[in-house]
């Protein structure tokens, strides 16, 4: 994607006096190589995947073990510079957004895979080993880990602590959230600390839930032991499609109310259902209004039985067309192309923003007429794809950057998703975390207490505020220029 | 309802030590008591439902067993089996007892935990009233919800050391369509060692309890997955009455290994860790990952017994608090425990000492 560059701070200081002396302070704990500052070596780091913002920083600090993490914490530590850890940079809310006159801190080194053990159930690995290297890894064991973000063959698990990524399994197997067991975090002072266990729970305050979604505020993650799953036997899905989003969404409540948790329950709308068609391939129906993917695994006679009552199910709430995977390839197939529908939108239009609001599902409807008026009023192109089952919808908002003003439109029109979920009872994000990018909709979703409880609670990790300072939670400032805008409640 | 919070209030202004109690079925659990009660049972009610949204809200006074009938009129339920101690529903009858607010703070999960995690798990938002006496809300009542930093899962088993819950909101699940129990005689080695291997198969195990060499198994799920895992497993099948009571009075501990006075320690190990050679008798739930311990028992051998294996142990019910309930933290740990303590409860109204002397 080609966007303008949102943020100051592109141009490198160069000749400021305490980034040199920074350097010389990382050149003594780190060799040569783990280094970066030139320009051109800083450049791939300047933003994550949300390529709206981007900064350079005064320098990349590449690790390959524990102490040398720990070492330039303690080297940035004692110089009040912020670090910003990155994982693969797949993020889409800017959390690892570099912070000018600071250091990225990546984990990219840190790619083992330390130890399966198949009886416990479990994998420790290092921050920087990638999701789906894992559930390949264990796959002779006949386990995998369950979260599976779309982004899966690239996005670290260090990433998917830090944001507690979902992905369309997650209704049935639970976020990162429900599938780490134990983590190894250095603080920003360079002190090592542990956080849960190889036992199901620990004594004292559950850390654990703070350090997942952290977005990298809280701790630097060095290792993390995962839950593994056993693969069930068998899986099928059964693809609908609907003439109205209304009856899709009166589907998906029906199946719930029957007392069925699907292991995948996705919905598409019209031109989100287009773009991928063009893309995969799948044979989905254009002409619906929205089509819906609802997946059932477990043993063969589980399967049969929560297919065969799902087909009801969507049957009586009104599927115009209904087909069920014969086999392992058809059911990839039909999921091909929900797991691409970032990319299959970034096809059809020069520059997207994915937004990534929680609704309580009874108001999906008015929600996406609204999304669609909004549509109409800023002139800009909507894309629905939603994980129907948890609520979490992702409006993909299409534009061409190219265009005097069109980014600041598509900015607007999202905020507008935003505090539209905020207003129906949901939240501003689901899985993608705030970042940069929703930092200015906190104000319409917490009381300025709320939020200094939130700063406090990073306090109690980092008292001088270094580690990815100003993601996240905003500053009381911030709000009150938000409110000035208009824009918010 | 709103005068409730202003007494509420008013009691946490004057910073003096509060004892936030609900039906006080958890009395016995965690540090000494100290400081004056504030009864929370005043507050209760179910403040929203939506059994298609699989999200309850009630107030932190409301009795667990009302909440519980709530969502079996819908055929939902807490999927980790909340344990009420003091009041179980034995009969149908709803007798107060346990409240929901302080069955958050007390984090405890029963008999299907480890299948169907903790309920932890099942927190999506609370309200909380800090040291300050401002109302603060957490989490949401949606699913997925990652906008500012999980509080509602760090207050849930903190003993109410953090704030005076007022509302929770708890994703719930479907009442499993079939159900079926299963005994056999067992020695503990070989127990744990069926128990770890079917655990990697998808087998619809619920929740399980070794205990005098007879293990039983609870399996949960479909009808064809329960009928299938039956006959692969083998074992004898339990009636499907005596099966009921027989978890139920696991997860109350009214079962006779739970009786007495003889100090209970609870050991949180890896469910694969080997049989702990230690005096006293024991029962284990969770697939091996919980191990109950009935005696007087040295307290450093039995702490290093659980250390060693990678898990810890507290003092549940009974004995002697003096060396305190809950294994100790790393100085670097505590520390981060006390910065939190102080800026939610600055003046140390809530709790002190429930979780740790120095919170
Ligand atoms: C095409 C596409 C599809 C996607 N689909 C999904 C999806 O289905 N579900 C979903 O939830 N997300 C999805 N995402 C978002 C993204 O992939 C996830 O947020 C992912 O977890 C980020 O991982 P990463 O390694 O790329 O982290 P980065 O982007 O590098 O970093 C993300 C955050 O994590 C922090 N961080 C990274 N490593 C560490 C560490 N070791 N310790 C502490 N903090 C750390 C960073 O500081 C930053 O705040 C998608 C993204 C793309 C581009």
């Amino acid at each position: 994607m080609s966007q303008p560059e949102h943020s100051a701070g592109t141009v490198q200081d160069t000749a400021n006096p305490d980034r040199e002396a920074l350097l010389a302070d990382l050149a003594r704990v780190l060799p040569a190589a783990a280094l970066l500052f030139a320009a051109e070596d800083l450049k791939p780091y300047e933003c994550d995947g949300l390529t709206a913002y981007r900064a350079l920083p005064w320098v990349v600090a590449l690790p390959q073990n524990d102490e040398q993490v720990v070492a330039v914490l303690k080297v940035c530590h004692a110089r009040h510079v912020p670090v910003v850890a990155r994982g693969a940079g797949t993020g889409l809310s800017g959390g690892a957004t570099p912070v000018v006159q600071g250091v990225v801190l990546s984990l990219a080194k840190f790619m083992r895979i330390l130890e399966i053990d198949p009886l416990a159930r479990l994998a420790r690995v290092q921050p920087g080993v990638r999701n789906q290297a894992i559930s390949e890894a264990v796959a002779p064991f006949g386990l995998y880990y369950a979260p599976d973000p779309s982004s899966q063959i690239a996005c670290t698990i260090g990433g998917n602590v830090a944001e507690n990524s979902g992905g369309v399994h997650c209704l049935k197997y639970g976020l990162t959230l429900h599938n780490v067991l134990k983590l190894r975090v250095a603080l920003m002072n360079g002190e090592v600390i542990e956080i849960g266990s190889h036992a199901l729970d620990d004594p004292g305050y559950d850390l654990m839930a703070l350090m997942i979604g952290s977005e990298g505020m809280l701790g630097v993650v060095l290792e993390a032991t995962v839950k593994l799953t056993p693969k069930p036997r068998t899986a099928q899905v059964v693809m609908a499609s609907f003439d109205s989003v209304i009856e899709a969404g009166n589907a998906v409540a029906a199946i719930i109310a029957a007392g069925i948790i699907p292991a995948g329950l996705e919905m598409m709308d019209k031109l989100a259902t287009a773009a991928v068609e063009d893309f995969v391939h799948a044979g989905y129906d254009l002409a619906a209004a929205a089509i819906l993917l609802a997946e059932s695994d477990g043993t063969v006679e589980e399967v049969a039985e929560e297919i065969t009552t799902m087909s009801t199910l969507l049957e009586q709430n009104g599927a115009r067309q209904l087909r069920i995977s014969q086999s392992e390839a058809e059911r990839l197939k039909y999921w091909a192309g929900r797991k691409a529908a970032f990319p299959a939108v970034g096809r059809i239009t020069p520059d997207y923003l994915c937004m990534d609001g929680t609704i309580p599902r009874k108001h999906l409807s008015h929600v996406l007429t609204r999304i669609a008026e909004l549509s109409t009023e800023y002139h800009l192109r909507c894309a629905n794809v939603f994980h129907a089952g948890d609520g979490n919808l992702h409006p993909l908002i299409m534009f061409d950057a190219r265009n005097p003003g069109e980014t600041e439109r598509a900015i607007a029109f999202g905020a507008k998703i935003l505090e539209l979920s905020v207003d129906v009872g949901g939240t501003i994000t689901g899985e993608h975390g705030v970042g940069i990018e929703k930092v200015k909709q906190m104000c319409v979703q917490f009381s300025r207490e709320e939020l200094e409880a939130f700063h406090a609670v990073k306090a109690a990790f980092d008292p001088l505020t270094l580690l990815n300072p100003g993601k996240a939670v905003p500053y009381p400032r911030h709000c009150s220029e938000y409110r000035l805008t208009g824009s918010a409640r | 309802m709103t005068d409730r919070i202003e007494e509420f209030r008013s009691r946490i202004l004057e910073r003096k030590p509060l004892r936030l109690r609900g039906g006080g079925s958890k009395d016995f659990y965690g540090g000494p008591l100290s400081g004056d009660v504030l009864d929370t049972r005043g507050y209760s009610g179910i403040v929203g439902y939506e059994p298609t949204e699989l999200v309850i809200t009630a107030r932190a006074g409301t009795p667990l067993a009302e909440l519980e009938s709530a969502l079996a009129a819908r055929r939902q339920v807490l999927a980790c089996e909340p344990p009420h101690f003091g009041n179980a529903t034995i009969g149908g009858e709803i007798t107060g007892g346990a409240t929901i607010g302080g069955a958050v703070a007390a984090g405890l999960s029963g008999p299907r935990r480890a299948v169907a995690g903790s309920l932890r798990d099942y927190v999506l938002g609370v309200k909380l009233m800090d040291g300050e006496g401002r109302e603060l809300n957490f989490g949401g009542q949606v699913m997925k919800n990652v906008a500012g930093f999980d509080v509602s899962r760090l207050v849930t088993g903190s003993l109410g050391t953090l704030g005076l819950i007022l509302e929770v909101s708890l994703k719930v699940m479907p009442l499993p369509v079939a159900q079926a129990t299963l005994r056999f005689e067992m020695p503990q080695d070989r127990a744990l060692d069926a128990l770890n291997g079917w655990g990697g198969q998808p087998v619809p195990l619920a929740a399980s309890c070794w205990q005098g060499d007879v293990l039983t198994l609870r399996l949960s799920g479909a009808q064809a997955a329960v009928t299938a895992a039956c006959e692969k497993l083998g074992g004898e099948r339990v009636a499907e009455a005596e099966a009921a009571d027989f978890w139920i009075a696991l997860r109350e501990q009214t079962t006779a290994f739970f009786v007495g006075d003889a100090p209970l320690w609870r050991l949180s190990v890896p469910s694969v860790a080997p049989p702990l050679d230690l005096p006293g008798a024991q029962l284990i739930e969770w697939g091996g990952a919980q191990r109950w311990l009935r005696g007087a028992v040295d307290v450093t051998q039995l702490r290093e017994t659980a250390a060693r294996v990678g898990g810890h142990a507290s003092l549940f019910r009974g004995g002697d608090k003096t060396g305190g309930v809950f294994a100790s933290l790393s100085p670097a740990l505590m520390e981060v425990h006390r910065r939190l303590k102080q800026s939610f409860d600055p003046y140390g109204v809530f709790n002190p000492g429930r979780l740790y002397p120095e919170l």
